[in-house]
């Protein structure tokens, strides 16, 4: 996507980092289908055909079917195998939340869940947050606040800011680090990334369908009715985003 | 990872059935445990039998004033559930200070209550392990050991347990409902959890492929004064070095009664009867608050690095017995 001398700015390189590989939800269905196990996720060592296992799932709104070894996590499917890389793997071990997705509207870790285990579940990852060139607020107010550096743990930072807005979550911004702490940045951006996620909740700019929010909101400047209309615009055309 | 068939229980009997039938078979319900024990090699389960479809995901009123957890219920749903937050604060306390936001949407109260430890030489197939490898040594007696158990510890096995739900959940006298072979029967939490001893790779009373089904937390007005206090190196996201779950019952200036459990420190969730017995009658304060925290450190056996545990957990107890007095 970059090289030595790309002329991407800045802010447009984390503009795509931000909204994962924007081109990668746009895929036809075909490529997004299943195709057969290939080196990049089945083992020299696995199973034969038959304990491979036919999984169903809906993935950024699109429906998708796989043939996977019971070990593909979610994760390596999502990367390997459907070329969605905007998730990331970090630790792979469930400790740093760099491959948080949503399943069935709540955040997850996608590298301890098992691709078998979510037949019939519907998945959003980065790459189906943006509606076209519309970033999701979240997304955006990353950009806006600097709520990164290297970009690596974005994607799961931002799946899980996304997720928190719906969330019991409090006013303070303390209560947003706590609620933010199943992600971690080794560039230490915590300070913007909290900023990016109150501008949103003071604002009320985002997609949300939950009445917990209202209260969390209520602390904040600019949460007055302007921020309700926004909200209720949004909600009508993603709604079932929610 | 080693391979394995994967098949979907879709009852309680299938499921329980499935696991009989082939040794080493694993339930799954959150995995946050499992797969990534499998992914370690520590765990190598032929079968999985995933769980995740039974319908074991309510909380419900039980007519003598308790509450029943289904199993399948996930831990963040289980610490925001208004029963949970209003009656027992501190079990809802205690989640809300485990992992995080992801983990405890995933993680199940049938899968907390089977959590592993997290002794290095446990989750590191390279080392010897005496849980993981029966007979094959502790390298945690003379290794590094800070994280390491202080209480209920064996020549055999030092590994503390990770758990938070289930510190709370023994100092309730919590029931668990399980169901197998010889059908549902229930086992009271101080009975779940086995001490090391001379087989740390047994850890609880289940029997072979018994499936867990729900949890009974019984009535106990005064619990609406708890508190859960936890210690750990970072400010979130960290397991327990010291944790402590009370419950205070005052009346008439004194204690009449004392619910005291602590986590990080034990081999399993630690109930400690004797700083209760300290505190009934006492008057609330400082030095009963002492007396009882040298009373639940009583025995305690520390190796090289973790010495620290004791005067740790101790003091973690007394905040926790002075912040639940202070409770309005």
């Amino acid at each position: 996507m970059v090289s030595g001398q790309s002329d991407l700015s800045r802010r447009e390189f984390m503009t795509r980092t931000v909204g994962g590989s924007l081109a990668m939800a746009a895929l036809p269905e075909s490529q997004n289908a299943a195709t057969p196990a290939t080196g990049t996720v089945a083992d020299p060592d696995s199973p034969a055909a038959e304990s491979q296992l036919r999984v169903r799932c809906a993935i950024n709104d699109e429906h998708t079917e796989l043939t996977i070894d019971p070990r593909v996590t979610l994760l390596d499917a999502l990367r390997e195998r459907l070329r969605l890389t905007g998730t990331k793997k970090g630790c792979d071990h469930g400790q740093c939340g760099a491959c948080t997705v949503h399943v069935d509207g709540r955040r997850v870790l996608s590298c301890l869940t098992l691709a078998a285990a979510v037949n019939g579940k519907r998945i959003t990852t980065i790459e189906g947050l943006a509606r076209g060139d519309e970033l999701h607020p979240i997304q955006q107010a990353f950009i806006d606040h600097d709520g990164f550096q290297c970009g690596y743990c974005t994607p799961g930072q931002v799946m899980s800011a996304v997720a928190l807005l719906d969330e019991p979550c409090g006013p303070a911004d303390a209560d947003v680090r706590e609620c933010m702490s199943g992600n971690i940045c080794r560039c230490g951006a915590y300070p913007n990334i909290v900023n990016a996620i109150q501008s949103v909740r003071g604002t009320g700019s985002v997609w949300r369908s939950s009445p917990s929010g209202s209260a969390a909101r209520s602390g904040h400047p600019g949460s007055a009715d302007i921020g309700s209309v926004q909200r209720s615009a949004k909600r009508s055309r993603h709604a079932e985003r929610s | 990872m080693f391979p394995f068939t994967f098949q979907a229980a879709a009852d309680e009997d299938a499921a329980s059935r499935a696991v009989r039938a082939t040794p080493g078979a694993r339930f799954l319900a959150g995995g946050t445990t499992l797969v990534d024990l499998m992914k370690l090699n520590v765990e190598r389960p032929s079968v999985v039998v995933d769980i995740n479809a039974l319908p074991l995901t309510a909380i419900e009123e039980l007519p003598d004033g308790g509450v029943r957890v289904g199993a399948m219920v996930r831990n963040s749903d289980m610490a925001n559930h208004p029963a949970i937050r209003s009656r027992y604060p501190f079990l809802s306390q205690a989640l809300l200070a485990g992992a995080s936001p992801q983990l405890r949407n995933m993680a199940t109260t049938g899968g907390n209550l089977m959590q592993r430890t997290r002794c290095y030489y446990f989750r590191d197939t390279a080392m010897p392990c005496n849980k993981r490898e029966p007979g094959s040594g502790c390298a945690a007696l003379d290794g590094h050991n800070r994280i390491h158990a202080i209480l209920g510890t064996s020549a055999q096995c030092i590994a503390a347990h990770a758990s938070d739900m289930c510190v709370p959940l023994t100092a309730l006298d919590a029931v668990i409902h399980v169901n197998g072979e010889r059908g549902p029967r229930t086992i009271p939490i101080g009975e779940f959890y086995l001490l090391p001893g001379d087989r740390p790779e047994v850890e609880t009373a289940l029997e072979p492929g018994e499936l867990i089904t729900a949890v009974d937390l019984p009535p106990l007005p005064f619990v609406t004064r708890s508190v859960y206090v936890k210690v750990r190196d970072r400010a979130s996201y960290a397991f327990a070095l010291a944790s402590a779950a009370v419950a205070l019952d005052l009346g008439d200036g004194r204690i009449r009664n004392a619910r005291i459990a602590l986590g990080g420190v034990g081999t399993r969730p630690w109930r400690a009867h004797a700083a209760e017995r300290t505190l009934a009658g006492a008057r609330p304060g400082a030095a009963a608050y002492q007396a009882a925290a040298a009373a639940a450190l009583e025995g305690a056996a520390p190796r090289t690095h973790n010495a620290f545990k004791i005067e740790l957990a101790k003091r973690t107890l007394m905040r926790a017995l002075a912040r639940a007095e202070a409770l309005a």
